[in-house]
């Protein structure tokens, strides 16, 4: 594995949730710490706690108790200024809906993110084009979300996701709005991007597809990491 | 800033007829309210100029007696004409009137008038008084239109004035009607007689003496005449100003109503576009927004409300107020009722200023309004909105 020092170190972490007079435990003393390059996922049932350990990961929730440090800062100690600032320098996230802005066209969708970033346009101009050619959607640079397949609008998030070149990219069931073809397509097209950019993919699925890609699986059951698994590159 | 304004302009027109139809009623009232101030401007102006033009001059002495509003002071009010303003008469600059309370008897009827001497060869004033210059042996009268048809008079008749002299002797003789005029002032014209101020000063016995002094200069710094009190311009004006304070007080409600209309339109869709667009929201916070940032994107949103109105406004606004500066605005009543100076036709005016402070309120006010629901915003837990959770 071509792992060099952790970029993810979660350590006795609990998610509590308010339910009316009780409180739900999502998380349950998840320890887990992931490493520069992974490709890694986070399985499990439907309500097993996996959308909520990755808004964590990406500073979008915080823990109710025990820590998580991503990238060197400590999630839930950050103000809201700094931890947007991790979300636009440093992290990617791909959503199982695409979470496209309909009115904008695909290159201003992938544009986006850069534009919270101190570049100049035609800085921006070529990383535009180059994640578009990542994902093989040069050609429809100017349509706009409604007018593409649910496949060519994922590849659009990924794009967005990547065109920052991002250390982490977190990912939320990003095949379960595709069919079997599209789904391959957009693993292969992350899985080169894992390869060539060294880019932390973490997903978050209960999609056969996914898990065959993944390199290491973290088994998720009623908030708690049950089981894991490391396997070797396909 | 300018990726806000960019962003927000793509989700605007992206919204489609939503958009339009708010902008379209916000553009209603950018118009309508630079008319509406446009005429009240134009009436202002206009009404001052008819004013200086036919009644006040550059400014007047007033004998110290003298009350417009009560006729009967005129019979206290005249003095001899100031050492000190005669030279200035002699030139033209100024002119002396003898007002005189009398009674007309047109056809069998009784009409209260105020009889004003006035110079036939005066140019400080727009009245007519050349037309009393005439070498017929009856004493020419002069009087305005609306004077002419509420006592069924024409030109070259005959009509019995009486008046009282200073030694308080009612007295009466035939005039002869030598000009009807038309004026704006009703002032100067509804119970007006005119008649040449030689004669009137004979007939009242009066010699040399007068009850207002207009002159033409209203810059100059005026002495204090003993006797006689200084009437400004300003002053003189003071009831137009008044008058047209309380029009505007008026209008500001029927500003008020019509941008509330607006300003609700463009709120319900603030609210509206953040409640369905959470997802969105979510998405802005996880590609590294500020959730203040994201407040500031809508507010520019609701905001550019106001520019595209402006545009929109512009669009046909112009070619319409431009119009009606020419053509003007054509009372629907009989202005003369108003007893005020007015025109039938007003010609709006309009400023930068009144068109920069008009646009500058309104989106001002839009922003304010499409900020108070932004800020909802800020209390959003990203992942609900993610989630799209209804809240
Ligand atoms: N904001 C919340 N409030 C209350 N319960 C929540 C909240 N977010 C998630 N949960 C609960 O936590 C559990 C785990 O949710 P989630 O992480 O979304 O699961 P998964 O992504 O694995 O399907 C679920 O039972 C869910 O109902
Ligand atoms: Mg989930």
């Amino acid at each position: 594995m071509e792992t060099t020092g952790n970029i993810i170190s979660i350590k006795g972490l609990y998610k509590r949730f308010p339910m009316g007079k009780d409180v739900f435990t999502a998380l349950h003393d998840v320890n887990l710490s992931f490493g520069t390059g992974e490709f890694a996922g986070l399985i499990g049932p439907s309500g097993s706690g996996k959308t909520t350990l990755l808004n964590i990961i990406g500073s979008l929730d915080v823990p109710t108790q025990g820590e998580a440090i991503v990238l060197g800062r400590s999630i839930g100690k950050l103000s809201p200024r700094e931890s947007a600032r991790l979300r636009k320098e440093s992290l990617g996230f791909i959503f199982q809906s695409y979470n496209l802005l309909a009115v904008h066209t695909v290159y201003e969708n992938v544009e986006f993110p850069l534009l919270l970033l101190n570049l100049t346009a035609s800085e921006r101009h070529k990383m535009v084009l180059d994640a578009l050619e990542w994902v093989g959607l040069s050609p429809k640079i100017k349509s706009k979300p409604p007018q593409l397949s649910g496949g060519e609008c994922q590849r659009v998030a990924i794009a967005r996701a990547m065109v920052k070149k991002p250390l982490l990219v977190l990912a939320d069931e990003p095949t379960a709005n595709l069919d079997a073809a599209n789904s391959h397509h957009i693993l292969q097209t992350m899985e080169k991007l894992n390869r060539e950019l060294k880019t932390t993919f973490i997903f978050a699925t209960h999609d056969e597809k996914v898990i065959s890609y993944l390199k290491r699986k973290i088994y998720l059951l009623d908030g708690r990491v049950d089981n894991e698994e490391l396997t070797e590159a396909i | 800033m300018k990726t806000a304004i960019k962003l927000a302009y793509r989700n605007l027109i992206g919204a489609g007829l939503r958009t339009w139809l708010n902008v379209i009623v916000l553009s209603f009232s950018f118009v309508i309210i630079i008319f509406m101030k446009g005429i009240m401007t134009g009436w202002d102006y206009q009404a001052k100029t008819d004013m200086t033009n036919w009644q006040i001059g550059g400014g007047q002495y007033w004998h110290e007696a003298y009350d417009p509003y009560d006729p009967f002071t005129f019979i206290d009010s005249h003095a001899p004409v100031p050492a000190g303003m005669l030279e200035e008469i002699e030139r033209g600059e100024a002119m002396a009137q003898l007002i005189v309370q009398g009674t007309l008897y047109p056809a069998g009827r009784m009409v209260q008038v105020t009889i004003r001497g006035i110079d036939p060869a005066q140019q400080v004033l727009q009245i007519p008084t050349a037309r009393l210059d005439t070498l017929t042996d009856d004493i020419p009268a002069l009087i305005g239109s609306m004077m002419a048809k509420n006592s069924r008079l024409n030109e070259g008749d005959y009509v019995t004035l009486r008046w009282r002299d200073a030694a308080g002797t009612f007295d009466a003789t035939d005039v002869i009607v030598t000009g009807i005029f038309a004026t704006n002032v009703p002032a100067m014209d509804a119970g007006q007689i005119y008649i040449p101020l030689d004669t009137l000063r004979a007939m009242a016995m009066l010699p040399g003496e007068a009850s207002i002094l207009t002159f033409r200069e209203s810059e100059r710094q005026r002495p204090g005449l003993p006797g006689w009190k200084l009437m400004s311009k300003p002053e003189l004006t003071r009831e137009v100003d008044e008058l047209i304070k309380t029009k505007q007080t008026g209008q500001t409600v029927l500003y008020g109503i019509l941008l509330l209309l607006a300003m609700l339109a463009i709120f319900d869709t603030q609210v509206l576009s953040i409640f369905r667009r959470q997802k969105e929201i979510g998405t802005y916070i996880a590609l590294g927004y500020t959730r203040q940032q994201v407040v500031g994107l809508f507010t520019v949103e609701g905001s550019m409300h106001a520019v595209l109105a402006a545009l929109a406004g512009a669009a046909y606004g112009v070619p319409f107020l431009a119009w009606q500066a020419k053509v003007g605005w054509t009372l629907p009543m009989e202005a003369s009722e108003f007893g005020m100076a007015m025109a039938q036709t007003l010609y709006p005016v309009y400023s930068v200023g009144l068109v920069a402070t008009t646009v500058l309120l309104v989106t001002i006010t839009t922003a304010i309004v499409s900020y108070i629901p932004s800020r909802k915003i800020a209390k959003m837990n990203p992942t609900d909105a993610l989630r799209g959770k209804l809240q």
